[in-house]
């Protein structure tokens, strides 16, 4: 029914079926993008495999240019020429109604020389080594506190990426990346007391290269450390985001800095909101696709665009926000597309990797001598919590009350308030940038923030 | 106007011409050594169409097909997916899923009896796909909405409604001797508003669902539920934000049950069991809720969203009723985790699609009518807050759970301020606290539709309850 993975993407094979399948149906203009992925993972339970799992899964996306120069798109995991054809004629039968107002176009950037990241790819390993690894990890966190017995969710995953975009004006991107993630979230409870759980994740571009050590202590400590709970009273606060929590914030106001959220209206910004101040002056925000600590970096975007690194906020001012080939040519404002598309009927532009780099602001303001500030580790529900066209945020979260450079784990509450609010009051960034899965960002100290806690 | 081809690409249909294939594959896994083996393949057709303002915007079709082989050996099991499904590509990925457990292809001779009858649920489903609305249909039933939305609404900046048909066919064969098909069908309507005057700023959305009605979208009460989206933009637009604190809470019927879904359902399906996260493993026939709550988790409702005539593990669904008058009857349980848990598979055994093991997972839950008015839900109460239409939620590794309220309104003095809307709020809690808390149902019962992510991915359910009453929550807000 479909052709085996090994010739997915063989581009010269797909460039001469899709040609093919075009010229029949006179279809002039088209592109295609392709994700074909291997994975595998593993997980444990209390010293035994749990479940182990491997995918081969691979999807193509095709768009089409009808006559009248509109659009329709058509997603398959066929790529036998039967399989494009079929893709095709649907693609074409989906451009009638296509967006008439700002049809799409192929990047003008697609053909651009495009400089190769330096990704050397990691080999897979057998999946009995994943699993006697992630058996050595569970191990070792059972092993660290008489308080832990499980460690519910956790798992090793490896993962090996190909990447290919061609279009009728030639154009031919491809790119193979390899990635591994370990993720441990232990559970502790104490005799009489609520159960609790935080967790570490790691990221590398293969297993041999992750730090198994650093997230086994991470996981550990984090969980240990809220076994010392107490209730928090309800109230505003000065709070202290974690990196992780402060990228989770962000990205979840992408919105912000995106060009085709700005023409739909449905941004905190608009067109005018370019190099006006929407944050403090401490704060300067890029997004980096190919910052050397972003794992799997894509070299290029959905529609074949180069990635690059793209100044957002520079000093608390807007300077840019994300484009794809049709939001930069809608703002006929000299703006280009920056390599942040994603393919689609509507393309959707979205953040690859923020680097958040800030001013230490307030001195006086520190995790290890504060008192009565709330530090935040991470947070949780953004897709509920967060209502990103009007501004507000109400999260719960993982964190601790510190007092005097101690610090004593929070029960249960939430932090809310307005991002625009939030972004203006950063008083203090605090120490070097720590990289995350999403991102880079130091400690951002933030005034008057509402906490809940749970009575 | 053209008409999107509504047959898929992979021309070969998933029936009983599949059996020899299968049981060469089921053979070579229990020769193998495995206690179980277990094949799901499917292929689908998706559709997907979004209006903004009064303009077509997007019109996605998604063609695709694959197979996922899950193979059992102790209380471990490996579980091996591609989307090639010729038969040297489900071969490779039996001994994928095999070699993880350390078992090897033509270890010994199998002995297994073969496949069981085959049961063609998909039977007289046939025509369904081809039921469905067409694109140019899909389109004017959506700008119809739009219009109706600048029609009844203000200050509106930004209007969208959207359409999304799921059409699948599935297979399942296993060792014990499952072999069926079963044709599915789940459509869903969006319809989301920005309204912005000023600073002033509200989002609403309204969704609806159901499955296996090819007539849905032209059933679908556009104008009234564009007014009723209007109505309640209109009233957070300018609303003010909750001030945080604990309050007694009435939650509305419907979309209200995401609550029970959140706070108590996921703890009582056996992956959570399995994984020691649920304060409720030991507490079978014990009292865990207020004697007003019953609840049912069920697969049978006719077109409800979370409804299915076999789960993806082959087996009919059933009626299961979780918590009778306050006291826990039954864990949710699908093939690994009767396995592992003891507790029997409930018809619960599903996942999105074939890149996913089946787990078990809630269908259409919700908390049973009580004998009250909601009047009197509200008259009981002096001051305290009104949820009309919830938002998502969650639930943490420790039974945290938290939900978003969309729309919410102060109650004083036993009556509901609907001229004091409140927005920005979020109920937190955890199930051990909260479920003795309800402590009355309503008699209104009703259901919606919604998206349950969790371990085997994104999967249709429903939610529902009459307006309930929790004497107190924690409402985070500002």
């Amino acid at each position: 029914m479909t052709s085996p993975s090994s010739v997915a993407l063989d581009s010269t094979a797909l460039r001469q079926h899709m040609a093919e399948g075009a010229s029949r149906m006179g279809i002039a203009t088209w592109d295609l993008g392709i994700t074909c992925g291997h994975d595998a993972s593993v997980q444990v339970d209390r010293g035994e495999p749990k479940q182990l799992k491997a995918r081969q899964s691979t999807t193509a996306m095709v768009r089409v240019w009808n006559g009248q120069g509109l659009v329709g798109i058509t997603s398959t995991n066929d790529f036998s020429p039967t399989g494009l054809t079929a893709a095709l004629e649907g693609a074409r039968q989906a451009s009638a109604f296509g967006d008439v107002q700002s049809p799409p176009r192929l990047s003008a950037q697609a053909q651009d020389p495009l400089t190769l990241l330096d990704q050397p790819q990691h080999p897979a390993l057998p999946i009995h080594v994943l699993l006697e690894q992630l058996l050595d990890a569970e191990r070792q966190v059972l092993n660290c506190h008489q308080a832990i017995s499980t460690l519910p969710y956790n798992g090793l995953s490896q993962s090996r990426r190909e990447r290919l975009y061609i279009n009728s004006a030639g154009a031919l991107r491809n790119q193979t990346t390899t990635s591994a993630t370990l993720w441990l979230y232990p559970r502790a409870e104490e005799a009489g007391r609520k159960p609790r759980s935080a967790g570490a994740v790691r990221l590398a571009p293969g297993v041999d290269a992750l730090d198994m050590e650093g997230c086994i202590d991470e996981a550990t400590e984090r969980t240990i450390s809220h076994l010392d709970y107490a209730p928090i009273d309800t109230g505003i606060y000065t709070v202290c985001f974690g990196p992780e929590a402060f990228l989770d914030l962000l990205w979840a106001f992408g919105s912000m800095v995106n060009a085709q959220a700005v023409l739909d209206g449905v941004s905190l910004s608009q067109r005018s909101s370019l190099g006006t101040q929407v944050a403090s002056p401490l704060l300067t925000v890029a997004d980096d696709a190919r910052h050397p600590r972003h794992v799997a970096a894509p070299e290029f975007d959905g529609e074949g665009t180069p990635t690059r690194r793209l100044p957002l906020i520079e000093e608390g001012h807007l300077r840019h926000f994300l484009h794809s080939e049709g939001t930069a040519r809608t703002f006929a404002d000299g703006s280009v597309a920056t390599g942040h598309a994603a393919m689609g009927a509507k393309v959707t532009v979205g953040p690859q990797w923020l680097d958040v780099e800030g001013r230490r602001g307030d001195s006086s303001l520190s995790c290890q001598g504060s008192s009565g500030v709330v530090l935040i580790d991470s947070l949780s529900a953004l897709h509920a919590g967060v209502k990103a066209s009007q501004g507000s945020f109400s999260l719960p979260f993982d964190g601790w009350l510190l007092s005097g450079g101690e610090r004593r784990s929070i029960e249960a509450a939430t932090v809310a308030g307005d991002i625009r609010s939030t972004l203006q009051n950063i008083v203090a960034c605090e120490g070097e940038p720590q990289c995350t899965p999403s991102g880079c960002s130091p400690h951002i100290w933030v005034e008057g923030l509402t906490i809940t806690g749970e009575a | 106007m053209p008409s999107l081809c509504l047959d898929a690409p992979v021309t070969s249909r998933l029936d009983q011409s599949w059996q020899p294939r299968l049981e060469a594959l089921l053979s070579a896994g229990m020769g193998a050594g495995a206690d179980l083996v277990e094949v799901f393949v499917e292929r689908n057709n998706q559709l997907s169409v979004l209006a903004e303002q009064e303009r077509i915007t997007s019109v996605s079709p998604v063609m695709g097909c694959g197979a996922g082989i899950r193979v059992f050996k102790g209380s471990c099991d490996g579980f091996a997916a591609t989307n090639d499904l010729s038969a040297s590509a489900l071969m490779t990925a039996l001994e994928q899923a095999l070699s993880m457990l350390g078992l090897c292809r033509g270890a010994r001779a199998s002995a297994w009896q073969g496949l069981a009858t085959f049961q063609d649920h998909g039977s007289g489903k046939e025509q369904w796909l081809k039921g469905c609305p067409a694109v140019p249909d899909s389109a004017d039933r959506l700008r119809e909405a739009t219009t109706a939305l600048d029609r009844h609404g203000r200050h509106l900046q930004a209007r969208r409604a959207s359409y999304a048909r799921d059409w699948q066919e599935v297979l399942v064969a296993a060792s014990d001797g499952t072999f069926a098909r079963d044709l599915r069908l789940h459509q869903t309507t969006g319809l989301t508003l920005l309204a912005a005057d000023g600073d002033h700023r509200a989002s609403i959305s309204r969704r609806d669902g159901r499955a296996d009605d090819p007539g849905f979208l032209a059933a679908w009460p556009v104008e009234k539920e564009a007014i009723s989206a209007c109505q309640s933009a209109g009233k957070m637009l300018y609303a003010d934000v909750v001030k945080a604190g604990d309050y007694p809470v009435v939650l509305a019927n419907r979309f209200g049950g995401v609550i029970f879904h959140e706070a108590c359902g996921h703890l009582l399906e056996t992956t959570q069991v399995e994984r020691g996260s649920t304060p409720f493993a030991n507490k079978l026939g014990q009292a865990i809720a207020h004697p007003a709550v019953t609840a049912i988790d069920e697969g049978l409702s006719n077109n409800s969203f979370g409804s299915m005539t076999m789960d993806d593990e082959g087996m009919t669904p059933q009626q299961t009723v979780l918590i009778k008058d306050g006291v826990l009857q039954c864990f949710l349980s699908d093939r690994a985790g009767e396995m592992r848990t003891g507790h029997p598979r409930t018809g619960s055994g599903r996942r999105q699609n074939h890149g996913f093991a089946a787990a078990s997972r809630m269908r259409n839950t919700f908390i049973a009518p009580g004998p009250h008015k909601p009047a009197e839900l509200i008259g009981s109460i002096n001051h305290g807050l009104y949820c009309k239409q919830m938002g998502g939620g969650s639930v943490g590794p420790t039974g945290q759970f938290n939900f978003a309220v969309e729309e919410a309104y102060w109650i004083e003095n036993g009556c509901l301020r609907e001229d004091k809307p409140v927005k920005g709020a979020t109920l937190i809690g955890d199930a051990v606290t909260t479920l003795p808390r309800i402590s009355m149902c309503a008699d209104d019962s009703a259901l919606a539709a919604g998206f349950c992510g969790s371990v085997s991915g994104s999967v249709y359910v429903t939610v529902g309850q009459p307006h309930i009453k929790v004497d107190r929550m924690t409402v985070g807000g500002r």
